[in-house]
């Protein structure tokens, strides 16, 4: 049952449309810096380019797609028309007013700022309201999951809410609370000097409170793969779920363990005690907790799949597995690269491992690992697995369709893998420029080359993506049937009020931030001696 | 049925609620207690102090006697309003005390002696460096004697004088060369950011003054004095800084290219 497939049509059309611009900005970005180019002589255009960048990927383009999906899942699996259709426009409404009011000025280089901010550095307050709008836009969504998942429970009292709304809704609250240390940062620091009524910013606490959006939103834009993982790949495969109640776990302890962790953003500053940071540290070490579990259902549901295909061994099985589909094939990229990027992680998360890497382009090759790759791959599996639903006509070429993933793949790697080497030979991250005829920066050029190269691999692959999503609409028109999503081995016919609702894990989150973060930022709020001037980017002198 | 959830006999809540308990109790003993007590380093007084400290509660300085630096410092704070707005007795007044500036700064601002031209220079540059000849954070064999013997609002009224003369273009025959790498881009890998980021021609930063059609000589040898240590009356040691790791050729290329621009083409102008 999908009846508004324009909303969700518009959702997932405008995060690609976003997505395809901002691809060939990172794309610039890496051929510009790289020995393939002469330096272009103003650092301002690759910041400009950089913060542009940034915001679309990582505020505009995964919130819609996670808002479209949560729509989708919503109708589908609770079989009831979505309730706020009007909320649901006007939430999206808000993204595409906010997300032109934030590239306005950032194209005009007057909030080269880069995605994450950086106060003291300040731009033009209209950037800040634009993102400040497509938070809010994405707020009404929360809200309308959690009122549709409401009405659907007092009609069905008792009966076990489906995973892919149980799942969504956890998804939907996780982000609702972590956009809120964000919200308050634009709000009560950054804004305030960006209007002109301060000239000084506390630029410590700022950075606390972006922390605590800034882990959990990776969370929050990995929901939509996960979910895909549990409720899309073992149907699309031929097989079930090993375990409803796995993931039901998984889901909840993410949003437990998501939250509270951020501050190993900050390993390096000294405004948070050393103590706050090795608390932080250790919870990031739980997260691995509900990867694992997925990681281990997600394996036994695909086994499953595959012994039902005649599969036999203790790793023959493998063979046997529908390799032409694509959703096999994005799974199994998207699971390899889990493993890298979460490898990785381990290393940023550790308080002493941290500092070898710290600002370096390691990271930024991890989460363009984690995100570009394992995440995003799954958000193209999900489109190709809706569309033909969301469009009334038949996606046909496959063959495609796995080109377009492999390249994704491959270029992903190539892209990924020198950007972290060249991290770990002491490449700092956030520069326009590197002379690579500098003795010390030498050694580097190859492998900032590869990257470069990856990252056209990488063009090419979104454009065909996005190729094959419009060659689709003018398909025949066909009836794709009901959607489904896939059932457990053993369907759920009562499950414990703990993992029908949120009410205990919600408490337990907003606990944890309480004693992870409450002294941290009273500290900091109350103290009168922490701020410091602020440095207007873009403004005439 | 929340009502069930949140009570102890709902193995849920008691075990979700104890593990994250029981993490979160490890957590804290391990990093406001062990660790702090693991570092041989930190001297502590207690408990109490251990936990402080892990905290990022700020620690009182230590009471021993501060470093002295050899050498006096600047002491002219930098603000946007350092130039306040000038009274035309002031520049008046000015204008007769700068008489005795024009046997090298020329009667109209304009130096024939390779030194600075201060016709059109921002007033906060002039009244900064007659204060640190003043008191010694800058020390000339001719400036210092001049210095000496003005008073604060002589300074001052000096600096709006020669703010307010209008800058000359002078003859500037190779205007047209395009600017040097060091006056552009910098060299990030040296940490050297462009000249014009503070003096003009990308940006301006209050205190910097403009340096376009100064005369080379000037410019090379103010950097040359920045680099031996000779000259240390800049913020916080910025010019220092990069005039040390600036090579000769750099000097060479920036002084001669600033000296060739039209101190008219500057753009930027100071805050008002």
């Amino acid at each position: 049952m999908l009846i508004n497939k324009r909303l969700v049509l518009a959702h997932f059309w405008l995060a690609f449309a976003v997505f395809g611009l901002a691809l060939l900005l990172g794309a610039w970005q890496m051929f510009i810096r790289s020995p393939l180019h002469t330096w272009i002589s103003n650092p301002e255009w690759y910041y400009r380019s950089l913060t542009a960048h940034g915001t679309v990927m990582g505020y505009v383009f995964p919130t819609l797609v996670a808002m479209g999906f949560g729509y989708a899942i919503s109708e589908i699996s609770l079989k009831q028309p979505l309730i706020g259709r009007r909320w649901a426009w006007a939430g999206f409404l808000l993204i595409v007013v906010g997300a032109i009011t934030a590239m306005v000025p950032v194209s005009l280089g007057r909030a080269s700022v880069l995605y994450t901010f950086y106060p003291p550095l300040i731009g033009s307050p209209f950037y800040y309201l634009g993102v400040v709008l497509v938070v809010v836009g994405s707020w009404i969504w929360v809200a309308l999951m959690s009122i549709n998942l409401h009405v659907w429970k007092k009609a069905n009292p008792g009966v076990p809410v489906p995973l892919p709304m149980f799942a969504n809704v956890a998804g939907s609250y996780l982000w609702g609370w972590t956009a809120v240390g964000a919200a308050l940062e634009l709000l009560f620091q950054i804004l305030p000097v960006a209007f002109g009524l301060k000239a000084t910013i506390d630029a410590g606490l700022s950075r606390v409170l972006f922390s605590w959006t800034l882990h959990a939103i990776v969370y929050f834009w990995l929901m939509p793969t996960y979910i895909a993982y549990y409720t899309i790949v073992p149907r699309a495969i031929g097989g079930k779920i090993y375990s409803d109640t796995m993931a039901r776990i998984s889901f909840i302890l993410f949003l437990v363990v998501a939250m509270p962790i951020g501050i190993h953003h900050t390993f390096a500053d000294p405004q948070v005690g050393a103590g706050f940071k090795f608390i932080h540290s250790a919870f990031t070490a739980f997260v691995a907790l509900p990867t694992f579990l997925t990681v281990f259902t997600i394996c036994a549901s695909v086994e499953i799949a595959a012994r039902l295909r005649g599969g036999r061994g203790p790793l023959g099985w493998v063979r046997t597995l529908p390799w032409s589909n694509p959703i096999m094939l994005a799974v199994a990229f998207s699971f390899v690269m889990l493993g890298f990027g979460g490898a990785g992680g381990l290393i940023n998360m550790s308080y002493q491992l941290d500092t070898t890497i710290h600002n370096t382009q390691w990271i930024t090759g991890h989460f363009h690992l984690i995100f570009g790759d394992a995440i995003v791959i799954m958000y193209f599996a999900i489109a190709y697995d809706l569309w033909p639903h969301l469009t009334d006509r038949a996606l046909t070429d496959l063959r495609l369709m796995r080109i377009q993933l492999w390249l994704w793949f491959v270029g992903m790697i190539v892209t990924t893998f020198p950007w972290h080497w060249v991290g770990i030979l002491g490449m700092p991250r956030r520069m326009a420029y590197f002379d690579y005829t500098d003795p010390a920066v030498a050694p580097q050029a190859i492998s900032v080359t590869l990257s470069a190269i990856g990252g056209f691999i990488l063009t090419a692959s979104g454009l065909l993506f996005i190729l094959i999503l419009l060659r689709s609409h003018r398909a025949p028109r066909e009836d794709a049937g009901a959607y489904r999503f896939a059932v457990a081995v053993h369907p759920p016919v009562s499950v414990p009020a703990a993992l029908n609702g949120y009410a205990l894990w919600l408490a337990l989150m907003i606990g944890l931030t309480v004693t992870n973060y409450g002294f941290p930022i009273a500290q900091l709020a109350l103290r009168e001696d922490t701020s410091v001037p602020a440095v207007y980017v873009g403004a005439t002198p | 049925m929340s009502d069930d959830l949140f009570t102890r006999r709902n193995p849920w809540f008691s075990r979700g609620v104890g593990i994250t308990l029981g993490i979160l109790a490890v957590t804290v003993l391990g990093g406001f207690v062990l660790l702090p007590y693991a570092q041989p380093d930190l001297k502590l007084a207690g408990l109490w102090d251990a936990i402080c400290s892990a905290a990022g509660v700020p620690r009182t300085p230590s009471s021993a006697t501060p470093v002295q630096p050899d050498g006096k410092l600047t002491r002219v704070v930098v603000t946007s309003a350092l130039p306040a707005a000038a009274a035309p007795e002031a520049v008046g007044h000015g204008a007769t005390l700068a008489q005795q500036c024009a046997i090298c700064h020329g009667p109209t601002g304009v130096s024939r002696a390779d030194s600075l031209n201060l016709a059109g220079q921002y007033a906060a540059v002039v009244y900064k460096q007659l204060m640190d000849f003043k008191t010694g954070a800058r020390v000339n064999a001719i400036m210092t004697p001049f210095a000496v013997n003005l008073s604060e609002p002589d300074m001052a009224d000096l600096a709006a004088y020669y703010a307010y003369l209008p800058k000359l273009p002078g003859y500037h025959p190779s205007q047209e060369k395009s600017a040097p790498r060091i006056v552009m881009n910098g060299a990030p890998l040296r940490n050297i950011a462009p000249c014009g980021s503070c003096h003009g021609a990308l940006d301006n930063k209050t205190g910097s003054p403009w340096l376009e059609g100064q005369p080379a000589a000037y410019v090379k040898a103010q950097l040359q004095a920045f680099a031996s240590g000779n000259r240390r009356n800049d913020i916080s040691q910025q010019m220092r800084n990069i005039a040390r790791r600036m090579t000769p050729q750099e000097m060479d290329e920036a002084a001669e290219w600033y000296a060739s621009q039209p101190p008219t083409l500057v753009h930027t102008t100071m805050r008002e």
